[in-house]
């Protein structure tokens, strides 16, 4: 026993001696201290990793059957799209591979939207962790583009419209619109083409990035520590080794806990994925079990419920500005509303960073951004002619909301340093 | 705050309330393997003249409690191998020319026609239901949920001529071979079948999740005492 131990040993000394593995294992793993009051809220991080190698996994299984090929077959079905049913018939576990993708998209926007709102909650953006949280801000984008280009992939009626039309928003830019989303086409029309270059950046392009920007923003993490529930540093206050007093090691106590949290993740995950793959038709939409037919157009299309915010937030903006159309101001206030919560670390004025020392008005106005969000989400799945129980018009509550959605952040260093806040504990609370 | 922020998660749920058009609920036929069987039947000899099922192959109606020579025998009539799909003869081309529109694929049509109304299998049970006599469409057919519908009604024989009366309510002129009762049972088979080729799969989904949640739980019992016993030493 004792000798196969000297053994190891001296193989590590060896790969020491040429690779910093064991300090990395110290500094980011065994000996990265983190605040010992995380909560709930602190499980999305792991989780979105977890997520993420999920998609990867799945996604390389899958691209061993799938076609990226928008001609008819014999039975005049776009092999795209007869190939997905292939994976789902034929081979072997490929509905459990194909569910897998399918559910871990949807899975990772529920994941990615509670992370962020932690940060909404504990300031976690704050000084010194504004790089973790535009690395973050890099990563949704990123994201966002990854679901987009994924969607079409299935040549479904809404994977096709849906690419149609998000595409066609480019062409509202003034002068070089109609060139720019012919060239991100490839054709006059989402086609083979389009088909082909989206399955590229969706396999190749935007994971190579996305992983990139994953690690950047755990280094960058990892520099300036963990923040907490309670927003206070915990490497103000230092033991006599150096540690934080309130810090505690990533392993064992973080990865055993997080470990919990993955198997309740994957038992909701396995509920979905087993019981409701199609989620209602908000996770797989009905319609995209149609061939993309370019000659029939859907009546209503819809998004992803994941990007439906923002869609009605494009939707809001009906009126045209200094002579240039109201869908290029539609595509610019939604490209605004995601840029800028990358802005918060500098919107946000607040002496306190934690909602537990904060103030009514930062409560009140927080919860009315939730709640906007997700009315904006419930909009943004039905055509602009919804109306609440059939008698409160659906467009006019998006627009006022989307008009919210932007207050919320511009009068932010107002209303932040404004709030009535309760003085910080020196050192963590656990709860 | 928090049992506040968690009522808020659930706000939005109020606001799910719509209704478009009226169908009917088809009964649930999964898992019942006669049922299907029936339906398949009635499926190879109806449907499968102008539609294809062009992803499924005869051979998986093994899941339905099928044997290969059953299939080749009762069901095998465009097809010289039972590991074929489910093709057909008639060319798209063709199909446009005889109907305006070539007959779509239908193996996945049960998925493809949920919606906020009902599911799929709601949507075919009613509109395999819901064709009546209209002078004014080429085939002498129209359709309540399908409105100026290619198709004419194939199953005409079986459940007759109906012919929409005083607000816009079927009734069934004449009388076909099946009396309704029989007719709705025998579409509701078909539906079932639909619903099943829909998705081969569904079944041993459903069956192979309830293992693995039992896994889960167990394996959740296990993390959680070691991550008790970790941070014990935590205060």
């Amino acid at each position: 026993m004792s000798t196969i131990n000297d053994g190891l040993k001296s193989l590590l000394g060896w790969v020491d001696a040429r690779f910093p593995l064991t300090s990395n294992w110290k500094s980011h793993v065994s000996e990265y201290y983190a605040p010992k009051n995380f909560n709930f809220w602190y499980f999305f991080g792991s989780l979105a990793m977890l997520v993420l190698v999920i998609q990867i996994v799945t996604g390389i299984f899958l691209v061993m059957h799938f076609k990226p090929d928008a001609t008819l077959n014999a039975s005049g079905v776009p092999i795209a799209f007869a190939s997905v049913e292939y994976i789902m018939r034929d081979v072997p576990w490929g509905w459990l591979i194909r569910y897998m993708h399918s559910t871990g998209a949807s899975a990772f926007f529920v994941v990615i939207y509670l992370h962020m709102f932690r940060g909404f909650l504990y300031g976690s953006y704050r000084k010194p962790r504004e790089l973790v949280w535009i690395f973050g801000m890099l990563i949704f984008l990123c994201l966002m583009a990854e679901a987009f280009f994924g969607y079409l992939l299935p040549w479904g009626q809404m994977s096709y419209w849906g690419a149609q039309v998000i595409v066609n928003l480019f062409s509202a830019i003034p002068l070089i619109g109609p060139d720019l989303s012919l060239w991100i086409r490839g054709d006059y029309v989402v086609g083979d083409a389009t088909l082909n270059r989206f399955f590229a950046f969706h396999v190749i392009a935007v994971p190579l990035v996305l992983v990139g920007l994953v690690a950047a923003h755990i280094l960058a993490l990892h520099e300036v520590g963990s923040n907490n529930p309670d927003g206070i540093e915990i490497k103000k206050k230092k033991g006599a080794d150096g540690i934080p007093l309130d810090g505690i090691a990533f392993h064992p106590y973080y990865t055993v806990k997080d470990i919990v949290g993955t198997v309740v993740f994957l038992a909701v995950f396995s509920i979905v994925l087993f019981f409701m793959p199609e989620g209602g038709g908000y996770f797989l939409e009905y319609n995209n079990f149609f061939p993309a037919d370019p000659l029939q157009t859907p009546p209503h299309i819809a998004p992803v419920w994941y990007f439906t915010p923002y869609y009605s937030i494009l939707r809001a903006v009906t009126y045209p500005l200094f002579g240039i159309d109201a869908k290029f101001w539609g595509v610019a206030a939604m490209g605004a509303s995601t840029l800028i919560i990358a802005l918060l670390p500098w919107l946000d004025r607040s002496p306190v960073k934690s909602i537990r020392y904060r103030g009514p008005i930062t409560k009140v106005l927080l919860s009315l951004f939730v709640i906007s969000f997700f009315i904006l989400g419930f909009l943004g799945t039905k055509p602009p002619s919804y109306e609440f129980f059939g008698m409160i018009p659906g467009a006019p509550v998006a627009q006022l909301l989307s008009l919210y959605y932007f207050l919320f952040f511009i009068t932010m260093p107002v209303w932040s340093s404004l709030d009535r806040c309760k003085p910080e504990p020196d050192r963590v609370t656990s709860k | 705050m928090k049992k506040f922020l968690t009522a808020l998660l659930f706000v939005p749920l109020l606001a799910f309330a719509s209704s478009e058009v009226h169908l009917d609920k088809a009964p649930d036929r999964s898992g019942d393997n006669a049922a299907l069987q029936r339906g398949a039947k009635t499926f190879v000899n109806y449907c499968l003249n102008c539609h294809s099922a062009s992803y499924m192959r005869y051979n998986r109606l093994t899941d339905i409690g099928l044997s290969d020579g059953q299939i080749k025998e009762n069901l095998l009539f465009t097809a010289e191998k039972v590991g074929e799909p489910m093709k057909v003869a008639l060319q798209r081309a063709d199909g446009r020319i005889f109907f305006g529109a070539a007959p779509p694929d239908l193996t996945v049509i049960a998925r493809a026609r949920g919606s906020e109304s009902g599911s799929g299998a709601d949507w075919l049970y009613t509109y395999l239901r819901g064709f009546y006599r209209d002078s004014e469409r080429p085939t002498g057919w129209n359709n309540t949920v399908f409105p100026n519908v290619g198709m004419p009604h194939v199953l005409w024989e079986l459940q007759g001529d109906q012919v929409q009366g005083e607000h816009h309510k079927l009734e069934l002129a004449n009388p076909g071979k099946l009396s309704p009762k029989e007719y709705d049972s025998m579409v509701a088979d078909l539906v079932g079948y639909l619903n099943y080729m829909g998705e081969p799969a569904a079944e041993a989904r459903k069956r192979l999740g309830g293992f693995v949640l039992l896994g889960l739980l167990l394996l959740f019992i296990l993390t959680y005492a070691l991550k008790r016993e970790y941070w014990k030493d935590v205060h």
